[in-house]
């Protein structure tokens, strides 16, 4: 049969796309299935990879939470577009996992068994980890001592909270 | 120079050494851990100025220079970097990455400290035969090392940032490259293979990602980065390894009690092919060498030096024989020198 895109070469590219549960198919000849890049023929496995990793992304034009429209995010750091972002599947920085983490966590479920990490941790981010566990316990004991009007405990606990603040500001570990 | 020299020369440590667990069906086990520099882009996005201080940063926290040596792949010619590829030192990713993009190779050639790569650093572990263990420890070393002296791009919730969200969490990809012929002779590779990729592991060729399966060799790796530990993610593939190795043992066992013209034709043709062509493409070699090397672990054929199969899938590949000849070589000449290698290798008694 003809090609689908030109109806002047024969079609040689059989196609079919999954979004959604629909299903697409195409029957294409190869130069318009190379001009519409939706397939690699051959090279470059890796490109490919990647634009099917950013099709399983969520790729509306806008993204509606509620009734507030969310505008398109550019990561502070590195600048990275959510088009390219979506376009890639890949990220710019480790800020961006900050920035595009709306997208990304639905993507994470998907392509890796969990979402949370369990292995190694590194000594200072570590460290860091650590301190903030801590402040966040004695934000909570703080919190409990005003409710109970404990304020003599409450201004130790305080102090010790600044501390560790001074302690993170340094970088310490 | 001769080629035993040659080969002497320009043999990793995972193709020169023949012991250690499984060595006669693994040729060799392989541990990368994928890191990122808080705060700089990656090197995808970076720009060259970016580049080179990843370059820089990454090259001071190496001690002990001695047990290294640097490579630059813009100051090597594209044959040195094929070779590279070839010998499992680098990944085919960092040839065509940017100016300043690099290795840190140990002398062992057993560590590679990638720079530019995906990510900013990836530190590779290989070893022959099936011991991740060791490999993992290895880099966790040198992770450890790295890290005293750099902030990493970490998150308490999704472990390591890396480029692409496949590596995300540990950053580790841990592989062993398995021979596997009597599999694909009774037929039973599918469904070995349906099996792995059912238990979170990936199935790929030689070469890694994307790269055909030549030889009967498969590469047989972790495919979560994110939700289990390190140590659960190597013996998830240990036990899958070994439970296929055994598979391998018993097809073998069976070919040689059940099939055994049918197995002797097969490995007598390919030695026969082999010892007397005078010209022979790279993966008709490849397939051929698979039934020799059968041959030799069945001890049906011998004389023939243990580390030949892994020296030749090597040594038979485009950038190693130009290396070997010293000049670039176009296919056809390719061919002829590749069937000249192997009938000097197998006449050596």
């Amino acid at each position: 049969m003809l090609c689908q895109e030109c109806s002047k070469r024969q079609a040689s590219v059989h196609f079919t796309k999954i979004v959604n549960g629909e299903k697409m198919e195409l029957k294409l000849c190869e130069v318009c299935a190379k001009e519409r890049g939706d397939l690699d023929l051959g090279h470059g496995e890796h490109f490919s990879f990647h634009k099917l990793l950013a099709g399983l992304l969520d790729i509306d034009e806008l993204q509606v939470i509620g009734e507030k429209v969310i505008e398109k995010v550019t990561c502070k750091n590195c600048g990275l577009t959510e088009q390219v972002f979506v376009n890639s599947g890949r990220l710019g920085c480790s800020t961006c996992y900050e920035t595009f983490g709306f997208k990304l966590n639905p993507l994470l479920k998907r392509i890796q068994g969990g979402t949370a990490h369990v292995g190694k941790v590194p000594v200072r981010a570590g460290g860091k980890i650590r301190i903030k566990r801590e402040m966040q316990n004695l934000r909570d004991k703080l919190n409990l001592c005003i409710a109970k009007e404990n304020f003599e405990q409450a201004a130790i606990i305080r102090d010790e909270i600044r501390q560790l603040e001074k302690e993170t500001e340094r970088g310490g570990s | 120079m001769s080629l035993d020299n040659f080969i002497k020369k320009h043999a990793s440590n995972w193709m020169k050494e023949g012991k250690g667990e499984y060595s006669d069906i693994v040729i060799s086990s392989r541990i990368r851990l994928a890191r990122n520099i808080d705060n700089i882009p990656f090197p995808q996005l970076a720009d060259q100025n970016q580049q080179k201080q990843v370059e820089k940063m990454v090259s001071e926290t190496i001690d002990n220079k001695d047990h290294y040596r640097f490579l630059l792949m813009s100051s090597l010619s594209y044959e040195d970097r094929l070779t590279l590829v070839e010998k499992h030192l680098i990944s085919p990713t960092l040839i065509n990455e940017s100016k300043y993009s690099g290795v840190w190779l140990n002398n062992e050639e057993t560590v590679s400290i990638m720079i530019n790569e995906e990510d900013h650093i990836r530190i590779q572990v290989v070893l022959p035969s099936l011991n991740l263990e060791e490999g993992l420890q290895v880099a966790d070393e040198i992770d450890n090392l790295i890290e005293s002296k750099l902030e990493y791009g970490f998150d308490e919730q999704k472990g390591y940032l890396t480029a692409c969200p496949t590596n995300l969490g540990t950053g580790l990809r841990a592989s062993v490259m398995v021979h596997l012929p009597a599999l694909v002779l009774t037929k039973q590779i599918n469904r070995v293979l349906t099996a792995v990729s059912q238990l979170g592991l990936a199935v790929r060729g030689i070469y890694g990602e994307g790269s055909e399966s030549l030889g009967n060799i498969l590469q047989i790796s972790n495919q979560v980065t994110l939700g289990q530990s390190e140590t659960e993610i190597i013996d998830n593939l240990r036990r899958v390894s070994k439970q296929i190795i055994d598979h391998e043992l018993n097809s073998r066992k069976y070919l040689m009690e059940e099939n055994k013209v049918a197995l002797l034709d097969k490995v007598y043709r390919a030695y026969g092919i082999l010892s007397n062509a005078y010209t022979i493409t790279s993966k008709e070699a490849l397939e051929l060498l698979s039934y020799v090397k059968l041959g030799v672990d069945l001890e049906l054929l011998d004389g023939i030096n243990p580390h030949f199969f892994k020296e030749l899938i090597v040594i038979t590949r485009p950038g190693f024989l130009q290396k070997l000849y010293g000049q670039q070589l176009s296919s056809e000449v390719r061919d002829i020198k590749r069937a000249e290698v192997i009938r000097e290798v197998l006449q050596k008694k």
